[in-house]
C-alpha cells in the first residue's frame, strides 16, 4: 500500500502524459531470463495468464464444493462425510472464492491485464512492476485461503458474508479455531493486492491511450473494467476495514461487532458491540462487488455481440451513460441486503427507490444489446452463443431482483432459496456466460488457435440447458418456504418435503453441468497444441487488440510503432466499403469497386 | 455511514467534473480520422505516477472515511468510555507537521536545483517521520501502563487500530521516501528526483490532513458531528 513502486515503475514514454506515435520498445522493462518472463514478469499479457490460470484453478476448487453441498441438499444423509459442520464449510468457500477469487480476480485482474494495454494501444500497464506484485499479492491471498482447508477445525463456515456474532463463535466451523483468522488474513491480502492492480487498470486508461483513443472511442469492455475497477477500489476499503475488525474482534477480543453473549453457559468477554455494523460495512463493499462483476460483463457481451452479430453496437453513448451511472447508483443501494435487520422502514422505502432506479440503466442496456442484434448478421459462434445466453439469463435474475428490491415482497422472500436463485442467475451464471464467451473470444489471440469447436458447442448447450435446470426449480423452491444455509429440513418442517424431488433433480443437474466444465477445461489445453490456426484476427473484428503485428502479441505489444485511432470501435458494416469491418488503426475506409 | 457517503459524493463530483470534460455528448459513429490536434486523446499531461498517487490517496481517504464512520456507528452503543488522549499526541502531531514542511523544503529545493538542501530536506523528513512513528508508540505504551489495553474498551480499540492504521501508512511512505533518497544520493541531477520528491510530499500532506482529522476524531471534538451522524442511521 505504499506508493514506492508508482514512482519507481513509470515508463519514461508516458511520464509526458502523451503516448509518442513511435516509441522505442527499449522504455519497457526486459525480461532477460526464464524466470523473469514467465515467473515474476511484468508483462501484463503474462500477468493477465497467472491471474486467470489461479483463479480458475481456485475457481475449480469451489466448484467441486458446490458438488458436494448439492450433494446433501439432493440426498440428505446419504453421504456420511457431508455432517453439518463440512456442509456450512462448503457453502462458506464456494460463495467467498466463486465471488472474490474467481469472478472479481478473473474479470479484473485477468481480463483487465490482457485487455486493457491491448485495446488501447498501449505497450503495457503504466506500472508494471506495481502489477507484478498484484498478482502474487492475490496468489498469496489464495493460498493463504487453501491453507484454511488444512488447518485444525478447517475453514470457516460462517457463510460467505461472515457475520458476527456467529463468525467467530464456537458454535461456527472454523470461528474458534484458524478458518475464520486465515479467511480474513486472506481478505486484506487479496485488497492489498487488488490495489495495486486497480491502480494500474485506471491509469493506464487515464494516461496511456494511444493517438486517436478518446474516451468516446474506447471498446465498451474497457469502459466496463475501468468503471469497475473504480468502483472496487473505493469500495474494498469498507470490507478491509470490516475484515480488519472482525480480526481484531476474534484475536484481540475487542468488542467492535461483538454484543454481549452468553454461550454454553458461559458469559463471553464481549459487550456492546454492533453486528449490524458489520453488516453495513460488508453490504457497502457487496452491492458495488455485483456492479464490480457484472459491468466488465456488459462491456465483454458488448463487443461479442456486436463483432459476432457483425453490427455496430446500437446507442453507444446511451451504453457508456448507462455503465456510468450503474457505477454511481451501485455506492447507494446497500441497505437492500439488510431488509430484515430491523431498519427504519423510511431507510427501507430509500433503499428500495434506489434499487428499483438502477433498473432504469440497466435495462437501457439490455435493449440496447437487443437491439444490437435485431437485423443483424448474426453468427452463432460460440461466443455469440454464450453472449445470447447471457442476455436471457441476466434479465431473468433482473427480473426477480425487481421482486427482491422492494422491501414488502422480500422481507418473505428473504433468506429461502429464491434469493439464492436470483443471486446466481443474476450475477452467478450470467457473468459465468460472459467469461465463457470472452475466453471463447480471445483464446485465438491469446495462443494463436481456436478452441475446439465441437467440445466448445457441447460445453455451452449443456451448460446453459444445466443451468436452468438447477436453478429455475431453485426459485419455486424457495417460494415453496425452504430456507437456505439449512443443513437439511428435519422432520419438523415435514410439509416441506415435497421439495425433496426437485432437490434431488436440482443436484443432478449441478452435477451434469459440473462435468461439462471438466469438458472445457480439457479443450483449454487440447487446443494449445491441436486447435486450428487461424491468423491475428479471426472473427474480423475492428478492435486495436486484432491489429497487432503478432499473433500472441509479443512484449510491448505493438512493433515499432503504436497504433494511431482513426475511428470509433464498431465500424461493422459500413455502407459502401468493400469488408464488413473497418478496424480502429484504418485510417480511411476503402470503397468497394 | 454519513461520512463515507460525503466522501464518495466529493469524489463523485471529481469524477463528474472530469466527465464533463471527456466529451462524452460526443457521436463517435460520426467522427472518423484524427480528433482535434495531435494526440487527441484527451488523456492529461500530468505524468502518470501522480495521477496514480491521485487515485491511491482516493483510495486511502475512502479507507479512513470507512473507518470514521464506523467509530460514529459504535459510538453511540453500550459501553463506550472516551480515551483520555495522552498529551503525547500533541507533540506527535507537531513532529509531523514538521515532517510535511521539511519535505516541502525538499521540493522547493529541487525545483531551484540545490540538490545539497534536497538532501537536508529528504533527512529532515524522514528523521522527523520516524519520530512521529516511535512517538505514537509511545503513546500506547502510555495507554497501555495506565490500564487502557486494546480490548478494555471499543473506545480503545478503536485508538489503537486508527493510529495503527495511520502509522503503517507513515511506515508505507517511509519506504517510498527511502528510495527517493537513495535516489537523491546517487548524484543525479534534481530533475531525475524531483517528481519523486514531490510525490513523496504529496503523500506527506495527505497524511498530514488526515492525522489531523482522526486526531480530531479521538479527542473528541467530532462529537458534535457524531450527533448529527446518529440521525442518519437511527
Amino acid at each position: 500500500m505504499v506508493p514506492s513502486g508508482a514512482v519507481e515503475g513509470v515508463l519514461p514514454g508516458t511520464a509526458e502524459g502523451v503516448p509518442p506515435a513511435e516509441a522505442d520498445d527499449l522504455e519497457l522493462y526486459h525480461p532477460k531470463s526464464w524466470v523473469t518472463k514467465y515467473v515474476f514478469s511484468q508483462d501484463a499479457k503474462v500477468i493477465a495468464i497467472q491471474y486467470a490460470g489461479t483463479a480458475l484453478a481456485i475457481g475449480f476448487v469451489a466448484l467441486v464444493l458446490s458438488w458436494l453441498m448439492r450433494l446433501q441438499l439432493g440426498f440428505p444423509g446419504v453421504f456420511a462425510f457431508i455432517d453439518a459442520a463440512t456442509y456450512y464449510q462448503f457453502i462458506t468457500m464456494h460463495g467467498m472464492i466463486m465471488v472474490i477469487y474467481l469472478l472479481t480476480a478473473l474479470f479484473l485482474g485477468g481480463f483487465g491485464n490482457y485487455l486493457i494495454p491491448l485495446m488501447i494501444g498501449a505497450r503495457d500497464m503504466v506500472f508494471p512492476y506495481v502489477n507484478m506484485l498484484s498478482y502474487w499479492v492475490y496468489l498469496l491471498a489464495v493460498l493463504v485461503l487453501v491453507a484454511s482447508f488444512f488447518m485444525p477445525g478447517g475453514p470457516t463456515g460462517a457463510g460467505w458474508t461472515l457475520y458476527p456474532p456467529q463468525a467467530i463463535l464456537s458454535g461456527t466451523p472454523g470461528g474458534q479455531e484458524w478458518g475464520i483468522i486465515l479467511m480474513l488474513v486472506s481478505l486484506i491480502l487479496f485488497i492489498i493486492g487488488f490495489t495495486m492492480g486497480g491502480l494500474n487498470y485506471v491509469v493506464t486508461v487515464l494516461q496511456a491511450r494511444t493517438r486517436g483513443m478518446t474516451l468516446m472511442r474506447m471498446p465498451l469492455t474497457v469502459w466496463g473494467i475501468f468503471t469497475a475497477t473504480v468502483l472496487a477500489l473505493l469500495a474494498f476499503p469498507a470490507l478491509f476495514v470490516g475484515a480488519v475488525m472482525l480480526l481484531f474482534d476474534r484475536v484481540l477480543n475487542t468488542s467492535f461487532f461483538m454484543p454481549a453473549l452468553v454461550e454454553m453457559g458461559q458469559r463471553l468477554n464481549y459487550d456492546g458491540g454492533s453486528p449490524i455494523l458489520f453488516q453495513h460495512l460488508f453490504w457497502f463493499f457487496g452491492h458495488p462487488e455485483v456492479y464490480i462483476v457484472a459491468l466488465p460483463a456488459f462491456g465483454i457481451v458488448s463487443d461479442l455481440i456486436s463483432t459476432h452479430a457483425r453490427r455496430n453496437i446500437f446507442g453507444y453513448r446511451m451504453m457508456v451513460w448507462a455503465i456510468v451511472a450503474i457505477g454511481a447508483l451501485s455506492f447507494i443501494v446497500w441497505a437492500h441486503h439488510m431488509y430484515v435487520s430491523g431498519m427504519h422502514p423510511w431507510f427501507g422505502f430509500f433503499f428500495a427507490t434506489t434499487t428499483l432506479i438502477i433498473a432504469i440503466p440497466t435495462a437501457i442496456k439490455v435493449y440496447n444489446w437487443i437491439l444490437t442484434l435485431w437485423r443483424g448478421d448474426i453468427h452463432l459462434t460460440i461466443p455469440m452463443l454464450f453472449a445470447i445466453a447471457f442476455i436471457v439469463t441476466f434479465v431473468n435474475g433482473g427480473l426477480t431482483g425487481l421482486f427482491l428490491g422492494n422491501a414488502v415482497v422480500d422481507v418473505p422472500l428473504s433468506d429461502t432459496m429464491f434469493v439464492v436463485a436470483h443471486f446466481h442467475m443474476v450475477m452467478g451464471v450470467a457473468p459465468i456466460f460472459v467469461i465463457f464467451g470472452a475466453i471463447y473470444h480471445w483464446y485465438p489471440k491469446i495462443t494463436g488457435r481456436m478452441l475446439d469447436e465441437t467440445m466448445g458447442k457441447i460445453h455451452f448447450w449443456i451448460t446453459f440447458i444445466g443451468a436452468y435446470a438447477i436453478f429455475f426449480p431453485m426459485h419455486y423452491v424457495g417460494l415453496m418456504g425452504v430456507p437456505r444455509r439449512y443443513y437439511e429440513l428435519g422432520e419438523t418442517v415435514s410439509n416441506l418435503h415435497s421439495s425433496d424431488a426437485l432437490n434431488a433433480f436440482i443436484t443432478v443437474a449441478a452435477l451434469t453441468v459440473g462435468a461439462a466444465q471438466i469438458l472445457f477445461l480439457f479443450n483449454l489445453f487440447w487446443s494449445l497444441s491441436r486447435g486450428r490456426q487461424v491468423g491475428g484476427n479471426p472473427w474480423r473484428a475492428t478492435t486495436l487488440e486484432w491489429q497487432t503485428p503478432e499473433t500472441p502479441p509479443r512484449h510491448g505489444n505493438w512493433g515499432k510503432e503504436l497504433p494511431v485511432v482513426y475511428r470509433w470501435a464498431y465500424d461493422y458494416n459500413v455502407p459502401g466499403a468493400d469488408q464488413d469491418f473497418v478496424p480502429q488503426n484504418q485510417p480511411t475506409i476503402t470503397r468497394a469497386a | 455511514m454519513a461520512v463515507i457517503i460525503v466522501f464518495m459524493a466529493v469524489i463523485g463530483g471529481i469524477v463528474a467534473w472530469w466527465l464533463s470534460h471527456q466529451r462524452l455528448t460526443s457521436k463517435p459513429w460520426l467522427e472518423e480520422g484524427v480528433i482535434g490536434e495531435i494526440p487527441g486523446t484527451g488523456a492529461s499531461t500530468l505524468p502518470a505516477a501522480k495521477i496514480g498517487l491521485g487515485v491511491f490517496l482516493a483510495v486511502v481517504g475512502a479507507l479512513f472515511a470507512i473507518f470514521t464512520s464506523a467509530y460514529f456507528m459504535r459510538m453511540p452503543m453500550a459501553e463506550w468510555r472516551p480515551v483520555p488522549v495522552p498529551g503525547l499526541l500533541w507533540f506527535n502531531t507537531g513532529v509531523l507537521v514538521a515532517s510535511s514542511i521539511a519535505l516541502q523544503w525538499a521540493v522547493i529545493a529541487a525545483r531551484r536545483g540545490r540538490m545539497g538542501d534536497v538532501r537536508w530536506g529528504l533527512l529532515a523528513g524522514g528523521f522527523t517521520a520516524s519520530a512521529f512513528v516511535a512517538g505514537q508508540l509511545a503513546a500506547w505504551q502510555r495507554l497501555a501502563d495506565a490500564g487502557y489495553f486494546v480490548a478494555a474498551n471499543p473506545a480503545d480499540s478503536f485508538f489503537y487500530l486508527i493510529t495503527g492504521m495511520h502509522g503503517l501508512h507513515v511506515v508505507g511512505g517511509l519506504v517510498a521516501l527511502g528510495r527517493t533518497a537513495a535516489k537523491a544520493w546517487d548524484d543525479v541531477a534534481t530533475d531525475r528526483v524531483r517528481e519523486s520528491v514531490t510525490l513523496c510530499a504529496t503523500y506527506w500532506h495527505f497524511l498530514l490532513v488526515i492525522w489531523l482529522a482522526l486526531f480530531g476524531l479521538l479527542t473528541g471534538w467530532g462529537d458534535e458531528f457524531a450527533a448529527i451522524c446518529r440521525q442518519w442511521l437511527i
